[in-house]
């Protein structure tokens, strides 16, 4: 039977796919060193600062760059993934050292943090030399017409809209506090990414922003910068985290990346930030330029592609189609084969059945972000993470419609194929998978578009695919780059569709189409 | 042939079939009647393997049925049920030839003998290729017989077979039916609540109720010499055509 054949090479071709994915060398390779930076545009300058310091001692250097947030850097700098990134003091006590402070332990000065650091095997470093706190602003001429200059003025202004960001409302010095300590009534809160809450800002949708107090856009958009008169924000001065084991693997370097301690004002810092984010200049040249005339080094510049820019436009979109085909050919391939199973056990066995699709219901209700933390310390950075999540949020459609269409076939059909005496596996395979088949393949189908949107997340643990563009596109407040991943991936999301109907015309019965 | 050995079967607290032995002899057909409700559907799922009996045993072909033969016996028994029971994604010859080409019959002796049945059940060639949705109602009975006769069982069992036909069709498809058991000499066990079928159909009737055996014999003799006043009513209650 051709169709069996094609099935079996079909089985086996997914089954060699997980095991080569499996023993990909997981974690990142040792020879060189892996710099790590946040997805806003100070942290990707900062990591080019890093990673030109480590390259200057002559050492390979890979810079990781717009990682999803806090907490997926600090996990790969735990696991290992990457080796230093700039973080803050603030975010630093708050937000890595959560856990010793519910312990009961101290942790007032920077020393004490140092300390602290030190026992989970990194370093951390002094000042670069600038506070970049959090605050709140406003557009001015807003601020001035309703006469508010610092954050307890707000109180009397209901009426304000506010955008917070992603990061600032989740964060446990974050929205909530803020909002508890000034006794803020209820305002109407949009989450959202910092980045487009400027925009925000200038169509005037809202009114008040959480920002960061080095944003280049403080001065370009005319922002005020309301005074924290109860003086909630915490310091945010920047240091360097790096694992202590760097100093054993590549002293030369460790003590490279150190020597920019200091080094970096408040000034300084926005006048980078400035020349990335509105003089569209290279992040890499801004930092070489930095070090060559701050600390004497000898960075080349890169040269500026000057290909033509349908070249460019090409180019990247050859690549992040690659990448996005392999992240949801191989979690949806991976899911076919452990699902359709899963759904078939589902079918048999009632407890169990209710148990699986319990399961897979709750998978698919964690978020995005929490599931790809949970990843890194498994998979560490990059593609295999991405596809682990992504292969987690396929399971539920095929598992339940693998198992809705085997439930629903009716009772005499199914007793037919026991009565001529089949056995279990032969009514399986001859008779309920072809009867279920429409429905399995529309749970394959609804898994594959979710995923084509879903893997756009890859993007924030360096798996890159179409999330890359965008998440550089909304950073950079570029909407040509933002397109240029949203549209192929609306594309391909159509193209999925289409390809599903094709492939229903050759694999479901014709006598299960006619109506 | 068949035989039942004290046989029970309850759902639940409900005794559906009460203790109860019958032999079903080679070559003869044996309708089993009675209301809905009276444990005759029953009596076959028994017989077949769908459902196992709480007490007793059933034999078949001199052997006890057990899980672990039925598969084996199920392919010396036909089974046909109400508007066939194809499967909706297989044609009419994919339906009937399904089991053999599971068991790795050449492909030119199941269309030989799907191309014989298709004659016997009086089926036009033509709709062999047509899916159970493309073929009517008598089409699609024929087709259920033609699956259930496909490899030559030594019993065939049906469960209402003319249950979902309009008269004209049933009239023609029971002449077709018996002719066809006749000519085999297959031994038959029908389920119907249909007297007029009974007759004549079978030589043997067992009158059920309640999940009891009420009476058996010739469809004549409970006519003739009711075993009790339920006979009577049953009877009665029902338009016997002339026999």
């Amino acid at each position: 039977m051709n169709s069996t054949r094609y099935r079996m090479t079909l089985f086996a071709g997914a089954f060699q796919l997980a095991i080569w994915v499996a023993t990909q060398s997981v974690h990142a390779d040792q020879d060189k060193i892996q710099i790590g930076s946040k997805s806003f545009t100070e942290s990707v300058i900062l990591g080019e600062v890093l990673a030109h310091l480590a390259r200057s001692t002559g050492v390979k250097v890979e810079h990781r760059a717009e990682l999803g947030g806090t907490q997926i850097l600090w996990q790969a700098l735990q696991a290992g993934d990457i080796d230093a990134y700039v973080d803050y003091t603030g975010t630093i006590r708050e937000e890595l050292l959560s856990d010793v402070l519910k312990q009961g332990v101290e942790v007032r000065s920077e020393s004490d943090m140092q300390e602290q650091m030190t026992k989970k095997h990194v370093i951390m470093s002094d000042h670069l030399g600038f506070n970049n706190t959090y605050a709140l602003g406003m557009r001015e001429t807003i601020a001035q017409a309703k006469n508010i200059t610092k954050i307890s003025d707000l109180t009397n202004h209901k009426d304000l809209e506010f955008g917070i960001s992603d990061e600032f409302m989740e964060r446990k010095d974050g929205w909530k506090q803020l909002a508890l300590k000034y006794r803020f009534p209820v305002f109407d809160v949009k989450t959202m990414d910092h980045n487009l809450a400027y925009r925000g800002l200038e169509r005037n949708s809202i009114q008040v922003t959480d920002l960061y107090t080095t944003d280049a856009e403080i001065e370009y958009y005319r922002l005020r910068v309301l005074e924290d008169d109860k003086g909630f924000f915490p310091t945010y001065y920047a240091v360097i985290l790096m694992r202590s084991d760097l100093r054993e693997r590549f002293p030369k370097a460790a003590d490279a990346l150190l020597s920019v301690v200091g080094k970096i004002d408040s000034s300084t810092m926005t006048a980078m930030s400035a020349n990335v984010r509105l003089d569209r200049e290279l992040e890499t040249n801004v930092a070489a330029s930095f070090l060559n005339e701050k600390l004497n080094l000898n960075v080349p510049l890169a040269q500026v592609d000057t290909s033509a820019e349908w070249k460019r436009f090409f180019g990247r979109l050859a690549t992040t189609t690659k990448e996005h085909l392999f992240l949801v050919l191989v979690s949806l391939g991976l899911a076919i084969v452990s699902a359709i199973p899963l759904g078939v056990f589902a079918a048999k066995n009632e407890h169990a059945g209710n148990l699986i699709l319990s399961i897979v219901g709750v998978i698919q209700t964690l978020p995005s972000m929490a599931l790809l933390v949970f990843m890194i310390p498994l998979f560490g950075l990059g593609a295999i993470p991405a596809i682990a999540a992504l292969f987690f949020y396929s399971l539920l459609p095929i598992v339940r419609n693998t198992y809705a269409g085997l439930t629903q076939i009716p009772t005499p059909t199914r007793e037919s194929a026991e009565v001529i005496g089949l056995p279990s596996v032969a009514r399986l395979r001859l008779v309920e998978i072809p009867l279920a088949m429409p429905s399995i393949l529309a749970g394959i189908k609804t898994a594959a578009v979710i995923n084509v949107g879903t893997a756009t997340i890859g993007a924030l643990i360096g798996a890159g695919g179409y999330g890359a563009p965008i998440l550089t596109g909304i950073r950079l407040s570029s909407i040509s780059l933002i397109l240029q991943g949203a549209v192929p991936a609306a594309v391909m999301a159509v193209l999925v569709q289409y390809l599903f109907s094709w492939f229903e015309r050759w694999c479901v019965s014709p006598g299960l189409r006619l109506k | 042939m068949f035989s039942l050995q004290n046989v029970s079967k309850s759902f639940g607290d409900l005794q559906v079939v009460k203790p109860t032995t019958i032999i079903f002899n080679e070559g003869q057909s044996t309708v089993l009647i009675g209301p809905s409700g009276c444990g005759k559907s029953t009596l076959l799922r028994l017989l077949i393997g769908l459902i196992v009996p709480d007490t007793g045993t059933i034999e078949f072909g001199g052997e006890k049925l057990t899980p672990s033969n039925i598969l084996a016996q199920r392919q010396r028994m036909g089974y046909v049920i109400q508007d066939g029971g194809l499967f909706p994604h297989l044609t009419a010859q994919e339906n009937v030839g399904l089991l053999a080409k599971h068991l790795r019959w050449d492909r030119s002796k199941i269309d030989k003998r799907v191309r014989e049945l298709a004659d016997l059940t009086r089926l036009p060639h033509t709709a062999l290729n047509r899916y159970p949705l493309q073929m009517s109602g008598g089409q699609r009975q024929r087709v259920g017989i033609m699956r259930a006769l496909m490899l030559d069982p030594a019993v065939v069992l049906l469960d209402e077979p003319m249950g979902a036909l309009d008269p004209l069709v049933r009239f023609d498809l029971q002449e077709d039916l018996r002719n066809i058991f006749r000519s085999l000499r297959k031994t038959s066990i029908m389920v119907t609540h249909d007297m007029g079928e009974a007759g004549f159909f079978g030589d043997r009737v067992l009158l059920l109720s309640e999940g009891s055996i009420v009476q058996e014999g010739h469809l004549q003799d409970l006519i003739d010499r009711p075993a009790n006043e339920y006979v009577t009513k049953f009877i009665n209650a029902q338009r016997i055509p002339q026999t």
